[in-house]
């Protein structure tokens, strides 16, 4: 077994009295897809947050690659070193407003790494040729179909090249063709070597596509299978 | 003429009725409303210091007198001095009495009285220049205050030509003094009784002997009221020759020799000589092309300065409110207790008072020249409403791009840059285009600071035709011509922006 690119442990975090996360820990390989599976509340989407460094938590550790986060507010450098190894697709995508797809793209790259733009713009448009939008380059965020949308977000988090792919509840809006084909793209993901963290209620495509399937439940892991 | 500080250009009429401490008691009597501005002050009409809900001064004795001789019972109406003569016209008041001038433009629109008093029009200047600067001749090239709309300012005008000189015009008879004190005019051209009363509370100023002109003070009536007015002259003739006149003038200590001269004359049938008379024939006589024609370059030059001024205050306020907008949004609490402060003191005040404060308040430690004040003064105060709209702005933008922002490794100040601030300029665009239109109206206040824009132009020349009726509408024309042309620009802008780059 290779070593964990990602490790959570026992991480617990409160909101005043109630836990939302309440000592979760849960580990994932290069190449794998991990499913967190639980109804809305249960605590997945704080997960990805924290392990994406947006939500402080109040004990325990998250170690992606060599990057490893202690609760409270992660430093600056940690942060950046964070945002290196994970990237993060939200459940409403949220791209950014006032670009096209291309821009949201190359803006972190260009950004907060500097890439040269010309260098950005060509991984770009590779990533969006390879995700079938790359005709939607020029369009704003509103212009684009839920599918795209989340396409172009996908490329927007793997525009650096993060060893971890969070995704939160990626078929909530999608028919059963659209579910189908993202599947394909995730395993495609996978494939590269990628780890992929992906919260869902969705049990059917979670078993369809996850290697792991780790049950939450009141900020709890109630059951981990390995598939 | 009198003293009053107009406050606002188009100020409105305060129908504040005081009984005066005079007023004769027959209960069946009709009222003699008679129109006067409490803030020219002593020895005209002024707040009674042991009484302020009354007015004295030898105009309100002059009108106790008259409502005698009529018979009516005198009833003050509180008006603004640069609006008495429109107010009178309307029919606010039966009679204005104000320290105002006999001029032509008031005797082609008004119906106006036997003139009452004789003054003169008098040059001050600073006790150490008394020896070199004693006519107008001498101040070539230099500034001299005086108040706007009256005779001395019309004076000012015609040796801006002859001498050279500045006229600045003020909005009341307390500052020019002040600033002549302090450097920022060589001289002031007002009448005698306003320069004496001064020289007596201030010192370091100097009144020269010379007279530079003669004018007089008259009552005003609408014209319809003729009859009322033909009345009125046989009282106060009577007045002049039984002394009562003499009187009330001794009692305020503004007697002198001129008055029987001038009550000879007038009781001799006599004409009498008025300052203005040897002037060119007024506009008055202007058909209103010409009228229009004439004054429409000065009108486009004063607008000018509305545009110049109002583009620099603009500016500058978007700048100082996207600072402190983004002080209150990100700063700690210390610096966003103190921003908010400074914005509920800049909102919670009025701009009226703020530039008199940033002018003439602080002028003792600095002194700022006066299209400075006037810039800074609206700048200060616009940014305080920007930062709010940017604010709200920011505050808008869904926190879910901020975060998107955030994992993919952008630092806070990059979030700002490159994703929140151009969202919320769009949220902004059209509260600061409606802000830029209501600025360039509101620039019209700094005409207090002496600065000569649009619609103080516009009074001028108001107060020079005796109507408002043209120089209002091409006031009205340029504004909107300025306005309109920056809606059109910022509809097309946010439709720019809200259709994609």
């Amino acid at each position: 077994m290779t070593a964990s690119v990602l490790r959570v442990d026992n991480v617990r975090l409160n909101r005043g009295e109630r836990w939302v996360l309440d000592g979760v820990s849960l580990a994932a390989d290069r190449g794998e897809l991990v499913a967190i599976l639980g109804q809305s509340g249960s605590g997945k989407t704080t997960l990805l947050r924290a392990i994406a460094g947006l939500e402080p938590f109040t004990s325990g550790q998250i170690a992606v690659d060599d990057v490893t986060l202690e609760s409270g507010l992660p430093s600056a450098g940690t942060r950046r070193a964070l945002c290196r190894k994970v990237g993060m697709v939200f459940q409403f995508h949220c791209l950014f407003e006032h670009m096209s797809a291309l821009d949201n793209i190359c803006l972190a790259p260009v950004h907060a790494y500097g890439v040269a733009a010309g260098d950005a713009e060509r991984r770009a448009r590779e990533l969006m040729q390879g995700f079938g939008v790359e005709h939607r380059s020029a369009a704003l965020p509103r212009q684009l179909s839920g599918g795209e949308a989340q396409r172009v977000a996908i490329a927007r988090a793997l525009a650096v090249d993060p060893p971890v792919l969070l995704m939160d509840e990626p078929t909530a809006s999608l028919d059963a063709a659209r579910r189908a084909e993202l599947g394909g793209l995730m395993r495609s993901l996978v494939a590269e070597g990628r780890t992929l963290v992906v919260a869902t209620h969705d049990e059917d495509f979670a078993r369809a596509c996850a290697t792991r399937l780790v049950g939450l439940e009141g900020g709890r892991v109630v059951h981990r299978t390995r598939q | 003429m009198t003293r009053a500080r107009a406050g606002l250009a188009f100020a409105l009429v305060a129908s504040l009725a005081l009984p005066t401490g005079a007023a004769a008691q027959t209960s069946d009597a009709a009222d003699l409303r008679w129109a006067g501005d409490p803030e020219g002050g002593a020895p005209f009409v002024e707040a009674d210091p042991a009484n302020p809900e009354q007015v004295v001064g030898f105009d309100v004795e002059i009108a106790a007198l008259i409502a005698r001789g009529v018979n009516r019972v005198p009833r003050f109406v509180t008006i603004t001095f640069t609006s008495i003569d429109q107010s009178i016209a309307r029919g606010d008041a039966d009679i204005g009495l104000s320290g105002i001038e006999d001029t032509p433009a008031r005797r082609a629109t008004l119906a106006v009285t036997v003139p009452y008093y004789e003054f003169r029009e008098v040059l001050t200047v600073r006790t150490g220049d008394a020896g070199q600067l004693r006519t107008l001749a001498d101040l070539r090239g230099r500034r001299v205050g005086t108040l706007s709309g009256t005779i001395a300012y019309e004076i000012l005008l015609r040796a801006a030509d002859q001498y050279g000189v500045t006229a600045v015009s003020y909005d009341d008879d307390v500052h020019p003094y002040s600033d002549l004190l302090i450097g920022r005019v060589d001289a002031v051209l007002l009448d005698h009784v306003l320069a004496e009363r001064r020289q007596r509370t201030m010192a370091g100023i100097t009144t020269q002997p010379e007279t530079v002109a003669v004018g007089h003070y008259v009552g005003v009536l609408a014209a319809r009221d003729a009859p009322l007015r033909d009345t009125i002259d046989e009282v106060l003739r009577r007045a002049m020759r039984d002394g009562s006149l003499e009187r009330i003038f001794r009692k305020w200590n503004v007697w002198n020799e001129d008055q029987p001269k001038l009550y000879e004359k007038l009781l001799a049938g006599e004409p009498v000589s008025s300052a203005v008379s040897d002037a060119p024939a007024g506009p008055v006589t202007l058909t209103g092309w010409e009228a229009a024609r004439r004054y429409f370059p000065s009108l486009l030059r004063a607008s000018s300065i509305t545009l110049v001024l109002s583009c620099l205050a603009m500016g500058l306020a978007v700048v100082l409110g996207a600072l402190i907008a983004t002080g209150r949004v990100y700063g700690a609490r210390p610096l966003r207790i103190l921003l908010v402060g400074y914005v509920e003191l800049v909102r919670g005040t009025p701009l009226l008072l703020q530039l008199f404060v940033l002018y003439y308040g602080i002028a003792a430690a600095i002194q700022l020249p006066a299209f400075a004040a006037a810039l800074l003064g609206l700048a200060l105060n616009y940014a305080a409403y920007e930062s709010e709209i940017y604010r709200s702005a920011l505050e808008a933008v869904p926190v879910g791009q901020l975060e998107a922002g955030r994992t993919l490794g952008l630092t806070e100040s990059q979030v700002l840059r490159l994703i929140r601030g151009p969202q919320a300029l769009r949220l902004a665009l059209a509260p600061m285009t409606n802000d830029f239109i209501a600025l360039l109206k509101d620039s019209s206040l700094v005409s207090v600071l002496t600065v000569l824009e649009l619609t103080k132009q516009t009074q001028i020349f108001a107060t020079n035709l005796g109507s408002w009726v043209i120089p209002g509408t091409l006031c009205a024309g340029i504004y909107l011509a300025m306005s309109l042309p920056l809606s059109v620009v910022a509809r097309r802008l946010e439709r720019r922006l809200r259709d994609g780059a």
